[in-house]
């Protein structure tokens, strides 16, 4: 999977390939359109498919998934720029080991700030902390972008996808708390005897509402193809 | 001991399966679980890296404790589990070119496969022995490979299904992922 959106990617993001910037100054250095299409066009978890695991682990309550979007963002952000300012050095036989070990070092370095933070926070995070080493979203973004572009727009890149993965992490949590505990973000919500759907903060739950999601995606973009 | 090492398997194969209760290695069982004779293949290489790296992995613990250097955990794992793929590799390559063409781009891919590298920190933070270790593997793969082809089983009665148009894709395969889930709940009353 990760690959088959690295070929749908790659070919758009290479630089100077988009008649659309032609209008925009060269020097440019947060470009907006590199931005904003994280967010929505090219959506990490929507669209793209990608780092599935944390999506669907750590959703159960809305103040996880949030955690885990911002842990996310930064391991990505940090990534994006030391793999764009090495890209000249990084011989191109052991580049993906070198973009994991780059990915690995940060993550370390999120797993003890989030640890001195909130120790409840790092235990309900538990092993997912570590697991975004391996988050093909981060290694992806690393690959098809930031080892072929500036620093600038590897930069806006990474908040772009970071942001657009944390706003659909938190779709799913909130969803899920809400039915589940009947909360958003630990504040009560719903009235007394609303009736807790348990499922949903099961593993199944996390399934369940990921498709649902996916279909409200799907059936949008249908709509707007017709 | 046998006792508690049969609970270690039934563990991580059935009750707490990696894909389905922990949602660990999501990508490939939606990516290669389209057909029956790949996702066994797929299994089989993935439990072999599983065994491999969390062998390497309790020497790496004792290492890095007699080192007092607990923060190169990580990055000493990931290169463990990197290398072995590459082992994998080459060796399908050499043995069987036609299993190397059809598990394609997801060969390389199993560094990334969250199963292994979670095995790998479950283990370490269970503290389990050398023993204790190999059997969790064992059980873990064991655990990937049914969901995997458990999975691959329905897709192909799936594709002569008449779905919506709109469903088609990730969206149903998650759904069948969820009704799965469901089902391997049960396996916790054992």
């Amino acid at each position: 999977m990760l690959m088959e959106t690295l070929t749908k990617v790659a070919p758009k993001n290479t630089p100077d390939s988009s008649p659309k910037k032609k209008g925009r100054k060269p020097a440019d250095l947060l470009s907006n359109d590199e931005f904003i299409k994280g967010l929505w066009r090219e959506n990490p978890v929507f669209v793209q498919v990608l780092g599935m695991c944390p999506v669907l682990a750590v959703t159960n309550t809305a103040e996880n998934a949030l955690a885990m979007g911002l842990a996310t963002s930064f391991v990505l952000l940090m990534s994006n720029v030391l793999v764009s300012s090495l890209r000249n050095f990084i011989p191109k036989e052991v580049r993906i080991s070198s973009y994991i070990l780059i990915i690995a070092t940060f993550v370390t370095i999120i797993d003890y700030v989030i640890q001195s933070i909130s120790v409840e926070l790092h235990k309900s995070l538990g092993a997912f902390i570590s697991l975004i080493v391996v988050n093909c979203l981060i290694l992806s973004r690393a690959e098809a972008f930031a080892s072929k572009n500036t620093i600038g727009k590897s930069v806006s890149d990474a908040l772009g996808m970071g942001m657009g993965f944390t706003f659909a992490l938190l779709c799913l949590g909130v969803v899920r708390e809400l039915l589940g505990s009947g909360s958003i973000f630990g504040w009560q919500l719903m009235m007394d005897n609303f009736q807790t759907w348990i499922i949903m903060i099961l593993p199944a739950g996390g399934f369940f509402t990921l498709a649902l999601w996916l279909l409200l995606f799907n059936g949008l973009q249908l709509k707007k193809s017709k | 001991m046998d006792a508690s090492l049969w609970k270690i398997f039934i563990g991580a194969s059935l009750i707490n399966n990696f894909v389905l209760a922990y949602f660990l290695g999501i990508c490939p069982f939606l990516g290669v679980s389209g057909k029956l004779s790949t996702a066994t293949k797929m299994g089989a290489a993935v439990m072999f890296v599983m065994l491999i790296a969390s062998v390497c992995a309790y020497g790496i613990n004792a290492l890095l404790a007699a080192i007092n250097a607990p923060f190169l955990s990580l990055i000493s794992y990931i290169v463990v589990i990197a290398s072995t793929v590459q082992l994998v590799e080459m060796f399908i390559k050499k043995m069987s070119p036609a299993l190397f063409q059809s598990l394609g781009i997801f060969l390389p891919l199993i560094t990334t496969n969250c199963a292994i590298l979670g095995l790998v920190l479950f283990q370490t933070s269970k503290g389990y022995g050398w023993l204790q270790s190999i059997v969790f593997a064992l059980g873990a793969g064991v655990g990937f490979t049914i969901a995997l082809v458990l999975m691959a089983g329905l897709r192909e009665r799936l594709d002569f299904a008449e779905t919506p148009h709109m469903v088609k894709g990730v969206a149903l395969t998650l759904l069948v992922a969820g009704i799965l889930s469901l089902s391997f709940m049960g396996f916790s009353g054992l």
